[in-house]
């Protein structure tokens, strides 16, 4: 057990400031304990989410000495024994009160995305694919939607870009779908125009803050604006895609192949 | 001064309080009938208790192991909750759940595949044969993201950071709820002709748990304000493998996929105790030899299955004992160790998240140390009594799903389980109560019944003295922990119920900060009202069952009982507003059930339709 | 501007690349204008192939394609062969997303690092607006991976001296810098895409697997580590240069079975 300080943002939409608290603080303790030694013992009106403990809802992110951060996990032994540690709210949302914003934007962008359209089940009523088909997916699945990638991306969080691009955590939801391998949908006229893929600027930030480590911007946003680029900006790839995707060329050769399978 | 026309006021035909799993389904399914429907739920959407499991969901759909059947998840589970589960609830569930989780799949879910690009399943506690479908060691999330993508595109009226304070009531029939808006702290009527709750369980009752602030018990508390039944209290499940160190993380959940991925118990003189622990039910199913055991993990499907895989009130006990008698690891409890079983690739693989909590919680590498353990509180096998098909209240117009309710799980319930249960009973709740709802009218609320339910919450912000109402949570789990524990007693569940007593009063005497806007000291007063009813009744349950039985377990009844068998425990409010506790007696088993119950494996293996 | 409240010392990352890369571009510049010193016996500097033209000086005759400086090129324009090619490379590296990550970065400041403001641009316009050519990337790759072809001939190259077989320091350094290149190149996002990446499904219908699934395997590898090749390989160029320079002036000896 030793003392160390710690300095709290409280405040409402008008405004707030830091708040200066001294917390004894035992072994393996997370940022999240400290808030609640705070409210417990200090002040049981400091506002902050919080669900699971383990990293597993994306409840409690907060910005832990300017970085965006889960507070439940964040040991305090990643500073030195006496930095101070400044909790603040994610900066890129409307603040609601001390360290819990209003993050409803995210759930309306999610709402815009065009739902899963899965294909026919096989005959006998399973679906069939092979796992190494779906680890792309299941890697973009992984995430918990804290949205600490929305908050440090700086199309929103600097230029205030809202309405035209919907972030990293809905360009990766769209990956997500989009190579889904029973999805039957097609999103990348909207990707590209109604998603905004053309604001990222790749730099990587959202992939960076990322707790759960998904690859982000190498694994959903730049394949998706390459698969924009096969759509927009490559008459080849067009003119190809013309003749053998869609085409009954294509659809003729896919059948006498099963046809030669059977 | 409280003018009851003021509040806002919004209606629905199904109001549904909760959004976890069984919330989501439920919901979801009364749009499907066409119901006005809305869902409120402490956090936000996506939140809630679902999206910590890890290991999976239970159903035999057969695709790892052909041999597996409904049966044989009916059996396991009847076996599993030592033969007090609801029959019937049983039945559908086993025979339910490979559909509810192969439309989970059509809504979008990518669970993990086999060699033939089926759903895998994997091995779990008391489940004979690989049947959890699951994604890695996140099959919550996986679940709970696949419906909530799915929910907000079927019309539903979706209500976060809402928290329901009371039911409203009209000639004994539901006519809306209470709640107020965590962000504002305004109150908010829902005027509904039926009510579903999902609320989860009441974990936070307890020190050392897997649960988070929002399992406090509310539905079961309101439930029981509102007239309605519960049953099977004292079967409070204690996970084996709950983290124990550091002191900050104590209880955070270790899954079982551990240990089904082949993960091992030692204690400190590194020896596989678990061998000296099989009890005589399971001992015709469990490897006696740690060469039979290893046999099992490389594939053999001859070879039986390793008792670390026994059931969970079984593990608990186990290592509780061990601790007990001086073999425990260096903080108290029993060392988990995958890292000698399996390649740490394959770990890495098939337990991400484990491998990633402690690594950063702990400052430990799973694929090379093992983990310590020990029991954390987990579930809540009892709940609110429902119909076993219906899943209604014995109050008109109100159901009960997922954890909330009772009656499948029995004394103890198996991994895997509850979020097969959230699917199946989600939707038939869902179903029901759209049917009552196509034959019942709106009833109408009564101002004075609301404005004594926004009274009671207000009354906390207007004290000038009053006791802090966490200081006052921390003396409850302390209780619990203490006399209402794993292995509990008479002398000790008397002495902790008087002490809940004397809380009681405590209670009445809190005081929370008076800004009513997203005031977690307000908040966590008005929890405290309901965890209280939901901590008294799992004691006074506890007391009344005098014998030992799955997750309840008496030191002075240290066995099961023929008797135990015949009833279940009831608690009701009682006219005088104390709680009432009774017996009531079960009625015999469907004959179909009871033989398939009680068959050999064989028999039902081999006439598999 | 270059507001943040991270108390770490965010600056150094953007900061160290930034200047990494400006001693890159300062030597290239220079050496690409010089026009001398580019050839040494049967080694080519990497910033000189294709050598279309030999310089007006009359170097390189033997590794020039199209033989000696045309007249017809105006006066203006620098006497350096590099300045014909150079352009190819260069905009294959500018379009490159690992680069375009760190030039936003660190030059653009859009953002100079993450949770820190940059420039407030009212009218952000992303990869939208001029930028939108970013998006010919892969077409700047197809040129790269002739390079690869062209540059392992010059390694080749390396490899004869006046018609005899041997093998230098140089010669390895020669080799080595197309190697790098292919690293580099095949672990290109849109190499990744079209050899693999733009399928949903790579095993579908039938449950097998395809080539293209491991060769996007193979390809995903190499792109995880992407920013390592990328430097490597930048490096690498500017060193070959270097010690092809140095040879030529003889400054250094280069160490060979040919006995100089
Ligand atoms: C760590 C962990 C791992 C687990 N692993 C597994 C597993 O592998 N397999 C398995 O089958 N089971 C597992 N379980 C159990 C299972 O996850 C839960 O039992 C199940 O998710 C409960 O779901 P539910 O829908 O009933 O409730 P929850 O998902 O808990 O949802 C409860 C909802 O009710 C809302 N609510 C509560 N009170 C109120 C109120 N007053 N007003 C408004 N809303 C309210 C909450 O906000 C929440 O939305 C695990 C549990 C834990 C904790
Ligand atoms: S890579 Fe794109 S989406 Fe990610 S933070 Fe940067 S600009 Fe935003
Ligand atoms: S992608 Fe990562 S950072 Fe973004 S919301 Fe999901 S988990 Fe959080
Ligand atoms: S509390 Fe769930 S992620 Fe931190
Ligand atoms: S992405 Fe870097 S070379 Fe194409």
């Amino acid at each position: 057990m030793s003392e160390r300080k710690f300095s709290v943002w409280k405040g409402t939409p008008e405004g707030g400031k830091l708040h200066d608290y001294s917390i004894e603080v035992d072994k393996g303790m997370v940022v999240l304990d400290v808030v609640h030694e705070i409210q417990k013992l200090h002040d049981s009106n400091l506002a902050a989410r919080w669900n699971c403990k383990a990293g597993k809802c994306g409840s409690c992110s907060v910005e832990i000495n300017g970085k965006p951060k889960l507070g439940c996990m964040t040991r305090l032994n990643e500073y030195g024994e006496d930095e101070t540690i400044t909790i603040r709210p994610i900066k890129t949302f409307p603040i609601i009160k001390d360290l819990v914003t209003d993050v409803s934007w995210n759930y309306e962008q999610n709402k815009k995305i065009a739902p899963f359209k899965p294909r026919e089940r096989d005959a006998d009523g399973n679906h069939r694919f092979m796992q190494r088909d779906v680890d792309r997916v299941q890697e973009f699945r992984k995430c918990i939607e804290c949205y600490l990638c929305q908050n440090v991306c700086h199309v929103l969080r600097d230029h205030e870009k809202k309405n035209k691009f919907v972030g990293p955590r809905f360009m990766l939801r769209l990956a997500s779908l989009e190579m889904h391998p029973l999805d039957t949908e097609n999103r990348i006229e909207d990707i590209k125009k109604e998603y905004g893929s053309g604001m990222c600027n790749i730099t990587r930030c959202c992939t960076d803050v990322c707790p759960e480590h998904i690859q982000i911007t190498d694994n959903a946003i730049i394949p998706l604006k390459e698969r924009v680029v096969d759509e927009y900006y490559d008459p080849f790839m067009k003119l190809y895609n013309k003749i053998f995707k869609k085409s009954k060329l294509r659809i003729y050769i896919i059948k006498s192949y099963l046809v030669t399978l059977r | 001064m409280l003018d009851v026309k003021e509040i806002q006021t919004i209606e629905h035909d199904v109001l549904v309080v909760g959004a976890g799993g069984a919330g989501i389904r439920a919901a979801i399914e009364c749009a499907k009938q066409g119901m006005n429907t809305g869902m409120i739920s402490k956090s936000l959407l996506g939140k809630a208790h679902t999206v910590m499991a890890e290991g999976g969901m239970a159903a035999a759909l057969g695709n790892v192991d052909s041999r597996d059947n409904w049966k044989i998840h009916f059996r396991d589970t009847m076996r599993g909750g030592k033969f007090l589960n609801q029959w019937r609830m049983a039945e559908l569930h086993a025979k339910e759940a490979p559909d509810r989780v192969r439309e989970l799949e059509d809504m979008g879910a990518v669970f993990d595949r086999t060699e033939d690009g089926l759903i895998n399943q994997r091995n779990f506690g008391g489940h004979r044969y690989p049947r959890l479908a699951h994604v890695g060691d996140r099959t919550g999330l996986e679940m709970i993201r696949t419906l909530q993508d799915f929910c907000i595109h079927q019309g539903i009226a979706i209500h976060m950071e809402c928290i329901a304070l009371d039911v409203l009531k009209n000639n004994g029939k539901v006519s809306g709820l209470v709640a107020y808006w965590r962000e504002t702290g305004r109150f908010v009527i829902f005027k509904a002709k039926a009510i579903i709750f999902a609320t989860g369980g009441a974990g936070r009752a307890w020190s050392v748990t897997s649960n988070s602030w929002e399992y406090t018990g509310d539905g079961l508390a309101m439930a029981y304000r509102a007239g309605a039944e519960l049953m099977d209290l004292e079967f409070t499940q204690f996970h084996p493998t709950g983290m124990i160190w550091p002191p900050s993380v104590k209880g955070i959940l270790v899954t079982e996929g551990v240990r089904g991925e082949g993960g091992i118990l030692l204690n400190n003189k590194n020896e596989r105790f678990m061998f000296n622990y099989i009890p005589e039910k399971f001992a015709s199913e469990t490897a006696d030899t740690i060469e039979e055991a290893d046999r099992w993990l490389d594939g053999d499907k001859e070879a039986r299955r390793p008792p670390e895989l026994l059931t969970r009130d079984v593990v608990a006990k186990a290592i509780m004992n061990e601790v007990k008698e001086g073999r425990g690891s260096k903080n108290g409890g029993a060392y988990l160790d995958i890292a000698s079983r399996q390649s740490a690739e394959h770990i890495k693989k098939k337990l991400p998240s484990m491998y990633h909590q402690f690594k950063e919680l702990a400052e430990v590498d799973i694929t090379a140390d093992p983990m310590e353990v020990g029991p954390t509180l987990h579930y809540f096998m009892g709940g609110i009594k429902v119909d076993h098909e219906t899943q209604s209240t014995n109050v008109p117009g109100l159901y009960a799903c997922g954890e909330c309710a009772a009656g499948l799980h029995g004394a103890n319930r198996l991994g895997g389980n509850s979020l097969s249960d959230l699917l199946v009973f989600g939707k038939l709740s869902g179903d029901y109560a759209s049917k009552y709802c196509q034959k019942n009218r709106l009833e109408s609320t009564s101002e004075q019944e609301i404005e004594n339910i926004i009274r009671n919450a207000t009354d906390i912000l207007n004290k000038e003295e009053g006791k802090n109402p966490f200081l006052i949570h921390e003396n409850l789990q302390k209780i619990m922990n203490n006399h209402v524990g794993i292995v509990r007693e008479e002398k000790e569940l008397i002495e902790g119920i008087e002490k809940i007593e004397t809380l009681k009063v405590d209670i009445q005497e809190v005081k929370a900060h008076p800004a009513s806007q997203y005031n977690p000291g307000w908040n966590a007063a008005i929890d405290l009202s309901n965890i209280i009813i939901a901590s008294e009744a799992v004691a006074k349950s506890a007391l009344i069952r005098e014998e030992s039985r799955g997750g309840h377990t008496r030191l002075d009844y240290p066995d099961e009982t023929k008797n135990g068998l015949e009833y279940n425990v009831i608690i009701k409010k009682g006219t005088d507003g104390k709680m009432e506790t009774r017996k009531e007696m079960r009625s015999t088993p469907p004959e179909h059930l009871s033989k398939i119950a009680f068959s050999s494996l064989e028999e039902l293996e081999e006439n598999n339709e | 501007m270059l507001a943040t409240q991270r108390t770490d010392k965010w600056w150094i990352e953007p900061t160290l690349t930034a200047f990494g890369f400006l001693c890159f571009v300062i030597y290239t510049t220079w050496r690409a204008f010089s026009g001398e010193n580019f050839v040494a016996d049967n080694y080519l500097s990497p910033f000189y192939s294709p050598l279309l033209f030999e310089n007006p000086a009359g170097h390189g005759l033997d590794h020039s394609w199209f033989g000696s400086w045309p007249t017809w090129v105006p006066n203006w324009i620098p006497k350096s062969p590099a300045i014909f090619i150079l352009i190819f490379p260069l905009s294959f590296r500018m379009t490159c997303y690992y680069y375009r990550k760190f030039y936003y970065r660190s030059f653009f400041l859009s953002p100079p690092a993450c949770a820190v403001e940059g420039i407030k641009q009212k009218n952000y316009k992303g990869e939208t607006g001029f930028l939108i050519i970013q998006n010919l990337h892969r077409y700047t790759l197809y040129i790269a991976l002739l390079y690869i072809l062209i540059l392992y001939y010059d390694g080749y190259h390396g490899l004869f001296r006046d018609g005899t077989f041997g093998i230098g320091i140089g010669t390895i350094i020669l080799l080595i810098n197309p190697t790098l290149l292919a690293f580099y190149a095949f672990g290109c996002h849109a190499f990744r895409h079209l050899i693999g990446g733009k399928e949903d499904c790579f095993t579908c219908p039938a449950g097998n697997e395809k080539i293209k699934y491991k060769a996007w395997k193979k390809v995903s590898l190499l792109n995880s580590k992407h920013m390592l090749w990328a430097w490597a390989s930048m490096i690498w160029v500017a060193l070959t240069d270097l010690y092809v320079m140095l040879v030529s002036k003889g400054v250094i000896t280069d160490l060979n079975t040919w006995n100089n």
